[in-house]
């Protein structure tokens, strides 16, 4: 179910005016911060849907920015995020565009940091809450609301196998998985949510394990 | 476990022997493993920040960001206080309340989404007026904040709280049923009378269509959770007297959701049909993003136009609705370099924390117990 906690409801504390294209938005672009995993250096969202008819009216996109740059959806500077967004020398574009058959409240971001150039196409479905459709162009789902690990790897045989048996030996449990790859033996994306807070301790045990394991983000927003 | 049917909430209600306030306070503490206390102290925190905004709403006019509305709690506030109104000064509170917070959330000031911002306003009105009437204490209001997240469950989970999905019953008419419910609880009322004051607040809101102004959550936004704040209190005590909804609840709730996915989607939060869409409104959009949008509205389609045709999903067809089909298209040009595009002067500069560099800013904090995995998208 899309909603069950009483805090999805009765929350979440943000600075108005729209739950949906303010605090939303705030998250995707958290999202979007936590899987870049740097500073965003050059951010381009494409709007659709209400998102691209309203954004302006219900600061959505003073929202995004704002959430690319790491504020909370109640912070008081959201409203002046195009500063913070100067001040931090990060460049960014809007655009609206048609990107078919999506929910409503539906963004394409695309970041870029020093290193590394990601992409996220998230919608945001009511109340706050966001989902994640598609990253890096994979159709891999999340919200962020339980702490989520992003592994990017080669797709090998016994690799969910390993992870799992790590996972399990650390004591966390596993409450989502899915797995996403290019090509067989190619490049592959797992997203696994898990119910207990992510330790460093449980990264480097991945790390040092998994050779075809080449990167981890931790993904969790409040 | 997820709370989908009125029917069940009720049925599990009466089962353990408890209010809807406690069963959602048991299975919150049950799905999340937080003890009862931390989620009613979080809980209470809520109930704090909606208190604010009330009181801040009322003892100053509040602008909103665009000027075109805002002043109006105060206003209202300022009147009731005065005497002589026409309904009961501790009726009109709520009203007022609403209208305070409401205009507290289009000046991008601090709020509680209950369950969405644009419909934050009713909750808060009804119970702090509950709060200010001296009959109940700060415990139960954030008691009732609990049947309220209960109901929205409910709500939100079988039909839809986005008013880009469902229109504006979604949001206010979802808040007046879930304040219905929480008000006849907080009076002592039963499960099953909550269930009614839900069937009957929702069905008043039934075709309430999403046509802000400008898109701003403003006009009308601002008087709808003003008024139905008094319709939210209305059906409580129709409930607590006895008055059933006919229609069970669960299909009152249910025929939103078909409502919602029937209105054309001019009238679903894009800010183009209905109120959005009179000379009025296409003026005061005007005047708020100024010439540069409006061009655009015109070599897009006229706004208002489209409106009428509903015809979601057949791209290509009409101007701005035909986003939203599968066409692949190629979208309008993109709009860069926007700054400027604001109607209103920049503000000072505080954080400077966003440049720093990932590592230290994850927002890696206490997510208040959401285990809500997302298993689908609310398309409409």
């Amino acid at each position: 179910m899309k909603y069950q906690s009483a805090f999805d409801i009765i929350g979440p504390v943000m600075v108005g005016p729209s739950s949906s294209h303010t605090a939303g938005a705030v998250r995707i672009g958290n999202i979007v911060r936590q899987v870049l995993g740097e500073a965003p250096r050059r951010v381009r969202f494409e709007l659709a849907g209400s998102f691209a008819e309203t954004y302006r009216g219900h600061g959505t996109d003073l929202a995004l920015l704002a959430g690319v740059l790491g504020l909370p959806t109640d912070s008081e500077d959201i409203p002046n995020a195009e500063q913070v967004a100067a001040g931090c020398g990060l460049a960014y574009e809007f655009a609206k565009v048609n990107l078919g058959l999506v929910h409503p409240n539906t963004v394409l971001v695309t970041a870029a940091g020093a290193s590394r150039e990601t992409r996220v196409l998230a919608s945001s479905i009511g109340g706050g809450k966001v989902e994640v459709q598609e990253l890096d162009g994979l159709p891999l789902k999340f919200s962020g609301e339980r702490p989520t690990l992003i592994l990017y790897h080669e797709d090998r045989k016994g690799f969910l196998a390993t992870v799992s048996r790590i996972l399990d030996g650390s004591g966390y449990n596993i409450a989502r998985l899915a797995l996403e790859r290019r090509m067989r033996g190619g490049e592959a994306v797992t997203v696994c949510e898990v119910d207990e807070p992510v330790q460093d301790e449980l990264v480097s045990a991945l790390r040092a394990s998994i050779p075809v394991l080449h990167d981890i983000r931790l993904v969790y927003v409040e | 476990m997820a709370f989908t049917h009125l029917h069940e909430l009720i049925r599990m209600a009466n089962e353990r022997g408890v209010s809807i306030a406690q069963l959602m306070l048991d299975v919150e503490s049950e799905q999340t493993g937080r003890s009862k206390e931390e989620i009613l102290e979080r809980m209470a925190r809520q109930f704090d920040v909606m208190e604010e905004a009330v009181r801040r709403g009322t003892r100053e006019p509040v602008m909103t960001r665009s000027g075109i509305t805002g002043g109006d709690g105060h206003r209202l506030f300022a009147h009731l206080m005065g005497g002589g109104t026409l309904v009961h000064p501790d009726t009109l509170r709520a009203t007022a309340y609403a209208l305070a917070v409401s205009e507290v959330n289009a000046g991008m000031g601090r709020i509680v989404a209950t369950p969405t911002a644009g419909s934050a306003g009713i909750l808060p009105g009804v119970l702090v007026a509950a709060l200010d009437s001296g009959r109940y204490r700060r415990e139960d209001l954030v008691m009732a904040l609990l049947t309220a997240a209960a109901l929205g469950l409910v709500i939100a989970n079988s039909a839809s709280i986005s008013g880009a999905a469902g229109g504006c019953q979604a949001e206010v008419g979802s808040a007046t049923a879930m304040a219905a419910g929480a008000l006849v609880e907080l009076a002592g009322g039963t499960p099953e009378q909550v269930g009614h004051a839900v069937g009957l607040a929702l069905k008043n809101s039934l075709g309430l269509v999403c046509d802000p102004v400008g898109g701003l959550v403003e006009i009308p936004c601002i008087v709808r959770n003003g008024l139905h704040a008094i319709t939210a209190m209305t059906a409580a005590d129709m409930a607590l007297a006895g008055v059933r909804s006919v229609i069970p609840p669960d299909e009152v709730i249910a025929v939103m959701h078909e409502i919602g996915k029937d209105m054309p989607v001019s009238l679903r939060e894009t800010g183009i049909g209905g109120l959005a869409g009179t000379p009025t409104g296409r003026a005061l959009r005007h005047k708020v993003f100024g010439e540069r949008a409006a061009r655009r509205n015109a070599g897009a389609g006229r706004p208002g136009e489209q409106g009428r045709s509903g015809e979601q999903g057949r791209a290509g067809e009409q101007g701005r609705a035909g986003e939203y089909g599968r066409s692949g298209q190629p979208g309008r040009p993109g709009e860069q370099g926007r700054s400027g595009e604001y109607g209103w002067p920049p503000e000072q500069v505080r954080a400077v924390a966003p440049c720093r560099e990932n590592g230290e800013d994850a927002v890696a904090g206490d997510v208040g117990g959401g285990r809500g995995g997302v298993e689908r998208g609310d398309r409409t």
